[in-house]
């Protein structure tokens, strides 16, 4: 327990308003008669629907399959009939609505046919990596990113320590700290699965200190187990931030344009390996997790074991109800959590929190003011930016300037607007400034696309035209080589030849050419197509990195 | 039925501007208290006419510019800036003076530039230093504080003064006027007396600075550090202007203990306590950077103890504040902050 810790600058001691949902235990949510399953519930591609309605499914059973590299499939949370695959709203910050497949319950939650591995020590990696992935198994933290390929660093990369995060430094969320508290022996054994798949030689559980019961289950656990270590760190927002908390357990920072396994580290929620564990020792897939429904606005908050796919107002009734005080409904903490527009939307893998606000827990109310350059906003930023030069630059469309004050290394954690005396909507800012840079590096690469066709056409018109040319001289010079007299049959024939001979070659030469046009642009679109897929996967990491690359120069 | 999409974070901290501004005010008090016991009623009349003067220029102005006047005249910053003005003037001084400083202040230094946020120079410093150029003689009359003069002015003969240049028949200006403890001993030592000297003879002299005017600075300091606990202001600026001053008056003193004072002398004499804690640390016109700030205060302490050491006015607080506030936007770029996972030492 005296392993040195490190600090991370900024953060702020967050009011935690988390005693009021820890005081029951975790008790399992009642079955719904309907659960409403989303195709994409992770980061990456959509998954694609391998049921119809009418069809029968067990609990457990795939219904939908990852169609992509970054995906994850999706499991039947209980037996049933398919009632419908149809456009539903979903809990998206978005507020679109999204495909999503509904099972009428049967009421006898029967389960698929389960395969537990009895040794994983025995399996291939690779098989052992596939188990995980077809569990359906994504970060349980809240960015819902597929676990299997953070178990998969490559060739490349020696990862050293798995990182377990039971930090949970966001206001009012207790479902990692109640897990860790009950069901210790889940998460380090899912642990010890993850630092085997990984290689790896240590596994630090970074928990903050405000949870001592978490602190100490989890302590008393880990003595069974070698080489995992539960390290209390300092109770300060956003400690359980991904690269925060690596950089307090380790000292270490996770490069700009990088990952954790760059620097040796993969960091997995708690909550990920308990449901590792279930994947790998029951053959279960993700098909629930712990929910904490809390606020003010909620009569009696407390944690839940929910199945995926239940909708919310099926929770906030099993906790009493709302409180006439409610305002605001958000999934995820205060902080970083977004608003939802209604209650029926579903619990999906990333629901880590739903949060009814009341009146008096929210930021409203307060006017705007100017910037006043107190300069707060740079005091607690973990990320050691500039917030007030970002917005400023921002709000001016400078984008270049933005991006050379390092825009895409903030994690929106809202510190900047939490402190703001001004109450700027600080965060909003940089949202719409990230968003206009992306769009205008799409618009670029289209930009460029059509700039290669028009060059390609121009060229082949130019072509044409010599052709042409050269074909009306051959004529020209045979017939003048015939009206000079002497054999004429002849000179028509050596004019004849003469032309297409000279005709091959251009041609020739010319096929050459646009040959290698023709495969320039095919190469220029198939980039441009795989960067457009890749886009919307990489929201949150292939986006921040390759984007922050860019540095410019600066204008001030 | 629930509001519409509202974007994170969903809670915020109640500090608000006028809340920030307010806090600033009240640690003024026990300063202002002890001003007024030690130097009389013209402490309070400068303060309200300014204030007067501060909220209708700033009404005039944000109605000019067509804002909205409630929230601008609610934050509390036209206030703040007239009651900081107000106590850098001489005690007795004409209604115009702070009247006029204040009209300088707001309108010329702050609404000028766009208002609240947007001026580069702290308003009350600019208004004070246009004000002390220009009028020289009301400027640099200072009052002597109440042990040291026969009879003070009450309330209502200090308003005549003020009003109508007017004092009760046995008192003579010249009775109520002394150089105060940092002109007199730049004064004197230019003659050639050494500083113990000097100090000894006067009574303008107290224990530590000027009789007076050094309780008052220990009151501010009280403000500054209830600010500090309160964390209204960070202790950047503040440590760094008063170390600098300390350590420069140190060096000499150090050097020459005849021909330059100490380093307590120039920390609580004039303007440097409340400058430190309260002028410095104006949010909008100092650097925003925290390695910024640490330069910021530093720059504005070897400035002060500069000009008052060998500069013409006999305190340089005003002065060295606005000549850092035109070096801010360097300071800025040269002290970003290195950005996490930036310039780590190893590629990627």
């Amino acid at each position: 327990m005296n392993r040195p810790l490190h600090d991370f600058p900024g953060g702020l001691r967050l009011p935690g308003h988390k005693h009021i949902s820890t005081s029951q235990a975790i008790l399992r949510a009642v079955l719904p008669k309907r659960l409403y399953l989303p195709l994409h519930q992770h980061i990456g591609e959509p998954s694609e629907t391998l049921v119809a309605p009418g069809d029968h499914v067990l609990k457990g059973q795939m219904i939908a399959k990852a169609t992509d590299y970054v995906g994850a499939p999706v499991h039947a949370s209980s037996s049933g009939t398919v009632v419908d695959v149809t456009l539903l709203p979903v809990p998206h910050a978005s507020g679109l609505d999204a495909p999503t497949i509904v099972i009428e319950t049967d009421g006898e939650d029967r389960w698929v046919d389960r395969t537990p591995i009895t040794d994983y020590a025995q399996l291939d990696l690779s098989d052992l990596r596939n188990r995980i992935r077809c569990a359906g198994l994504v970060g349980l933290g809240g960015a819902a990113f597929p676990s299997f390929i953070k178990m998969n660093p490559g060739p490349h990369h020696r990862v050293r320590t798995l990182v377990l995060n039971g930090a949970e430094c966001e206001p009012y969320i207790t479902c990692d700290d109640m897990l860790m508290r009950e069901q210790p022996q889940a998460i380090l054994r899912g642990a010890q699965i993850m630092m085997h798949a990984l290689q790896a030689d240590e596994c630090l559980v970074g928990i903050e200190d405000d949870k001592p019961q978490a602190i100490a289950a989890m302590s008393a656990a880990a003595a069974a187990f070698g080489a995992i270590e539960v390290v209390p760190v300092p109770t300060r927002y956003p400690a359980g931030g991904e690269r925060q908390l690596i950089q307090v357990l380790t000292g270490k920072e996770v490069p700009s344009d990088g990952l954790p396994p760059d620097i040796g580290v993969v960091c997995q929620n708690v909550a990920t390996a308990a449901a590792l564990q279930r994947a790998i020792d029951a053959g279960e897939p993700l098909i629930s997790r712990v929910v904490t429904v809390s606020g003010g606005g909620v009569r009696t908050p407390r944690n839940l074991e929910v199945l995926i796919g239940t909708p919310m107002h099926e929770l906030i009734e099993q906790c009493g109800g709302y409180h006439n005080a409610a305002q605001r409904l958000v999934m995820g903490g205060p902080m970083m959590g977004f608003s939802l527009e209604s209650d029926s939307v579903p619990v999906i893998k990333a629901t880590n929190c739903v949060l009814s606000l009341a009146a008096d827990e929210l930021d409203v109310g307060h006017a705007t003011l100017p910037c006043i350059r107190c300069g707060r906003c740079a005091e607690v930023c973990p990320a050691s930016l500039l917030p007030q030069q970002l917005y400023w630059h921002a709000q001016a469309k400078e984008f270049d300037t933005v991006q050379s004050y390092n825009l895409f290394d903030c994690i929106e954690c809202g510190l900047c607007s939490y402190v703001c005396p001004s109450h700027i909507p600080l965060v909003q800012y940089y949202r719409f400034a990230k968003t206009e840079i992306w769009a205008q590096e799409r618009n670029k690469r289209k930009a460029d696309i059509a700039r290669q066709r028009t060059e390609f056409r121009a060229f082949r018109l130019a072509r044409d035209k010599q052709e042409r040319a050269a074909r009306h001289a051959a004529k020209r010079a045979a017939l003048k080589d015939a009206g000079a007299g002497g054999t004429r049959q002849a000179a028509i024939e050596a004019a004849r030849e003469r032309a297409e001979q000279k005709r091959m070659e251009q041609t020739a030469e010319l096929n050459a050419a646009r040959d290698a046009k023709i495969a320039e642009v095919k190469h220029a679109i198939a980039a441009q197509t795989e960067r457009q897929e890749a886009a919307p996967t990489s929201k949150t990491v292939d986006a921040v990195t390759s984007s922050s690359n860019r540095e410019t120069p600066d204008n001030q | 039925m629930f509001a519409p999409e509202t974007a994170s974070p969903h809670v915020a901290q109640n500090a608000g501007v006028s809340r920030l501004m307010l806090d600033t005010l009240y640690a003024l008090i026990p300063g202002i208290v002890i001003y007024v016991v030690y130097f009389g009623w013209g402490v309070v009349i400068n303060i309200v006419l300014a204030i007067t003067a501060a909220l209708t220029a700033e009404a005039v102005m944000l109605r000019l510019r067509k804002r909205p006047l409630r929230p601008f005249l609610l934050d509390g910053s036209a206030i703040l800036t007239a009651v900081l003005l107000a106590l850098a003037l001489p005690p007795l001084s004409p209604w115009w003076i702070p009247v006029l400083g204040c009209l300088l202040a707001i309108v010329l230094v702050k609404q000028l530039y766009g208002g609240l946020g947007y001026n580069p120079f702290n308003p009350a410093m600019a208004g004070y230093a246009i004000l002390l150029i220009s009028f020289p003689i009301e400027m640099t009359r200072w009052t002597a504080p109440n042990t040291l003069i026969e009879q003070g002015l009450g309330l209502f003969e200090s308003l005549q003064f003020s009003l109508y240049a007017r004092l009760p028949d046995v008192v003579t200006l010249d009775a109520l006027t002394a150089a105060t403890a940092l002109d007199s001993l730049k004064t004197q030592v230019g003659l050639g007396e050494p500083v113990a000297a000097v100090r000894a003879t006067s009574p303008i002299f107290g224990a530590a600075a000027g009789t007076g005017m050094e309780l008052v600075s220990l009151a501010f300091l009280g403000g500054g550090l209830w600010l500090l606990y309160r964390r209204v202001i960070a202790w950047h600026i503040p440590a760094a202007m008063l170390v600098s001053l300390a350590v420069m008056a140190a060096i000499f003193w150090g050097w020459s203990p005849d021909r330059y004072a100490s380093p307590l002398f120039h920390v609580a004499g004039g303007a440097a306590i409340l400058g430190a804690f309260f002028i410095a640390t104006d949010p909008v016109t100092t650097s925003t950077t925290v390695r910024g700030r640490l330069l910021f205060g530093a720059g504005c302490g070897l400035l002060t103890y500069v000009i008052r050491t060998w500069g013409g006015y006999p305190d340089g607080v005003a002065f060295a504040v606005l000549l850092m506030n035109m070096a801010v936007p360097v300071i800025d770029h040269y002290t970003r902050p290195r950005t996490y996972g930036h310039d780590t030492g190893r590629g990627s």
